[in-house]
């Protein structure tokens, strides 16, 4: 039996977790000095012992990331945290920040010496006000007590850190675009190669890494790599958040070595809510394929997720049961990846606007045979051919919900409209004593 | 970013002399922060919207200056951030989460119940000049839909009744405050004084997590469950198990 593991959130209900008094009662910031006492080098080499992989979406393995810095660059290196957490179903970052923000600021620490750089920004996107402040304000503590500045910790290693808000674009989280965003710049993706690693942030060779990810070093560098590694599956090493959230009986963050299946985390969870049984759900955010009951015995990993069809992404578990129209999700989903397209290339921002137009007339009851079709070959223009991956993601739920559940597409254009009562799914449609329409 | 459209700020060109003594050395300091000046374009859109309300051609003109860009530069900029208003509102931003998640758990039915309730369509203004209403997309929330966000603060598990008695209070003057945040609401120009990189004071206050953020540490501390012991490692589970496929 997989149990939970609370670690980057081991000490959120200390009520004054998000200091940094409360940080170090916990042991915090020891890791920095463990790792101040190291070669740069040898702290690389060891997250790539760890295993560990990126916890922002795509899984590639960090250690690795920082080691492709190219040595012979004279240019300043820069380490940019991704903190845009935007991705719809993703919900992890954010209270990590709220309630742990130092766990970040050390890995912060940790990872700027390893790499080299002297010049570090946490990007955060601009609609969770108290968030900007809580960072702020352990950022400020970080430099008086001599962790951030000059000569940090003693070291003889200087270290400045920025926390830059954003203002409002899912598109900002793809590393490039924010890349972009971060220099003043409209927040649209960059061709690759060149990759960060060589031409980042002002040309010059940067790391984007996710929050978590971020985070997660403080743990390797205090407990090693085979602490790491004893927790999840070879090839998808250590443990994360798994975000459970819906028609769940207790919604909530679950910390957990990955590899662990949502029969586990829906028990933990207290299953569905009561009365109502589990019909699809997204493994990692709305730009990972839908699953459904068939898939939960399905370890939690990146490689058997992506076996089953999908992906882990950010283990984003968004769960709906049997009240819910898929293809009201489904269009909730396009109508925002069409109000995201950054518009920069032809298939994601006419594909995701047309896409819109097809969903919302099937929703209505004006939807036809050829709806269906038409919506598998506008994604067959999508996947693959968009410019960054939001395009591809995009494709991700249309395409996967009608695998799994083409009947109801059918059903839609067949009955004039949509046949659920949208009431019935709400927070409250079980303690409701009424009914009302498909609204 | 379909929604964008190109309408230009209302007022003056320019801030007045006053105006533009006073924010000059918060510009400055913004942008000493960063290794170069036009990094700071989106933390200066958000002090000249603190000063303002909104991203005026005149707020657009101070930051060309402060940056030596030009007009253009600064509006293309300008347009394709969500966050920058591109007209008057209201004191209190109010964003319903309507993305699929919170929508299901009843967000449309709570926007829907705001729109009758203060008769205003999406982007509107009351007329009394203290409640924007807007829905927005997923805001890293979703464990506790449906969401409301005011002034981009969480007010979490809403249903049209309490989203209703809220936008009243705020109307009223009352003192509202979020689940998971400051002890009080700030003002929407206040909010983005903060966004622009200038503190209040504030992130001391409010819970460091709540309900579902709490919900596994929970369930581990009851069932004594942890992380393992660094200094008593068990073999790998997936070892043990003949490897997960
Ligand atoms: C449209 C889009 C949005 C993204 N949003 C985020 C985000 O909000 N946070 C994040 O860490 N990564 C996001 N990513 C992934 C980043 O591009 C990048 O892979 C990641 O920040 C790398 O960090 P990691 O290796 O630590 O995961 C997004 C990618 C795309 C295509
Ligand atoms: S896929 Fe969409 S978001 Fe990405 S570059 Fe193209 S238009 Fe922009
Ligand atoms: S869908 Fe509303 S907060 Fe995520």
């Amino acid at each position: 039996m997989t149990t939970l593991t609370p670690i980057l959130s081991e000490n959120w209900d200390r009520e004054d977790s998000y200091t940094l008094e409360g940080y170090r009662a916990g042991g915090g910031y020891e890791a920095l000095r463990k790792a101040l006492d190291t070669d740069p080098d040898a702290l690389v080499d060891l997250v790539k012992q760890a295993g560990l992989r990126g916890r922002g979406g795509a899984g590639f393995p960090t250690g690795m990331k920082w080691g492709f810095l190219p040595a012979d660059n004279p240019k300043p290196r820069y380490l940019v945290v991704n903190a845009d957490e935007s991705e719809p179903g993703t919900c992890k970052d954010v209270p990590l920040m709220l309630a742990n923000p130092h766990v970040l600021l050390e890995g912060i620490a940790i990872a700027s010496y390893a790499i080299r750089s002297h010049q570090a920004f946490i990007y955060v996107r601009g609609e969770v006000l108290h968030v900007v402040r809580r960072l702020r304000r352990a950022v400020a503590e970080a430099y008086e007590a001599g962790i951030f500045g000059s000569d940090v910790l003693g070291s003889g290693f200087d270290l400045e850190v920025v926390v830059h808000a954003g203002a409002g674009a899912y598109i900002c989280g793809e590393e490039t675009a924010l890349l972009d965003s971060l220099e003043g710049y409209r927040g649209q993706p960059r061709l690759k190669p060149p990759f960060p690693a060589v031409a980042g942030l002002y040309a010059s060779p940067t790391v984007v890494n996710n929050v978590e990810s971020i985070a997660s070093v403080p743990g390797i560098v205090a407990n090693g790599a085979e602490w790491f590694t004893a927790m999840g599956t070879e090839k998808s090493a250590g443990f994360g958040f798994f975000s459970l959230s819906g028609h769940v009986a207790n919604p909530g963050q679950y910390e957990a070595p990955l590899g662990i299946t949502l029969r586990e985390l829906l028990d933990m969870a207290g299953g569905m809510r009561p009365g109502h049984e589990l019909k699809f759900w997204t493994p990692g955010g709305s730009s990972t394929p839908i699953f459904t009951d068939e898939h939960l015995d399905t370890p939690l990993d990146f490689e058997s997720v992506g076996q089953a069809g999908s992906m882990l992404g950010t283990r984003a578990l968004q769960l709906f049961d049997e009240t819910t129209c898929v293809v009201r999700a489904v269009g909730r989903w396009i109508a925002f990846y069409a109000h995201e397209s950054c518009g920069k290339c032809t298939p994601c921002r006419e594909g995701n606007f047309w896409m819109v137009q097809v969903l919302d007339r099937l929703e209505r009851g004006e939807g036809t045979g050829a709806d269906i079709d038409k919506l598998l070959d506008i994604c067959d223009n999508l996947l693959g051919r968009a410019f960054c991956a939001l395009g591809d993601g995009a494709a991700s739920p249309v395409m996967s919900s009608i695998k799994y559940f083409r009947q109801e597409y059918v059903d839609h254009y067949e009955k004039g409209g949509c046949p659920f009562d949208h009431t019935r799914s709400t927070l409250w449609g079980d303690r409701a004593t009424t009914t009302g329409g498909n609204q | 970013m379909s929604e964008h459209q190109n309408t230009p700020g209302t007022g003056a060109d320019r801030f007045p002399d006053e105006v533009v003594a006073r924010l000059e050395p918060d510009a400055k300091e913004i942008i000493s922060r960063y290794p170069r000046a036009r990094s700071a374009l989106l933390p200066l859109l958000h002090l000249v919207q603190a000063e303002e309300g909104h991203v005026s051609t005149a707020g657009m003109a101070f930051c060309a200056d402060q940056l030596d860009l030009t007009a253009a530069e600064v509006n293309a900029v300008a347009t394709f951030y969500t966050m920058y208003r591109r007209g008057p509102g209201g004191d209190y931003q109010v964003g319903v989460c309507t993305n699929t998640l919170c929508a299901v758990m009843g967000g449309d039915e709570i926007y829907s119940s705001l729109k009758e309730h203060l008769e205003l369509e999406n982007g509107g203004t009351t007329e009394d000049g203290k409640v924007t209403l807007e829905h927005v997309e997923c805001n890293a929330a979703c464990d506790f839909a449906p969401v409301v966000m005011v002034n981009w603060e969480f007010f979490d598990h809403q249903t049209p009744e309490t989203a209703r008695n809220l936008v009243d209070g705020l109307r009223l003057g009352k003192d509202v405050a979020p689940t998971r945040g400051a002890e009080s609401l700030c003002t929407w120009k206040q909010a983005s004084r903060v966004l622009a990189g200038f503190d209040d004071g504030r992130g001391g206050e409010g819970v460091q997590a709540s309900g579902p953020s709490l919900a596994g540490l929970k369930l581990a501390r009851e069932r004594g469950w942890e992380a393992p012991d660094p200094d008593d490692l068990p073999s790998r589970p997936s070892d043990e198990e003949g490897g997960a496929q």
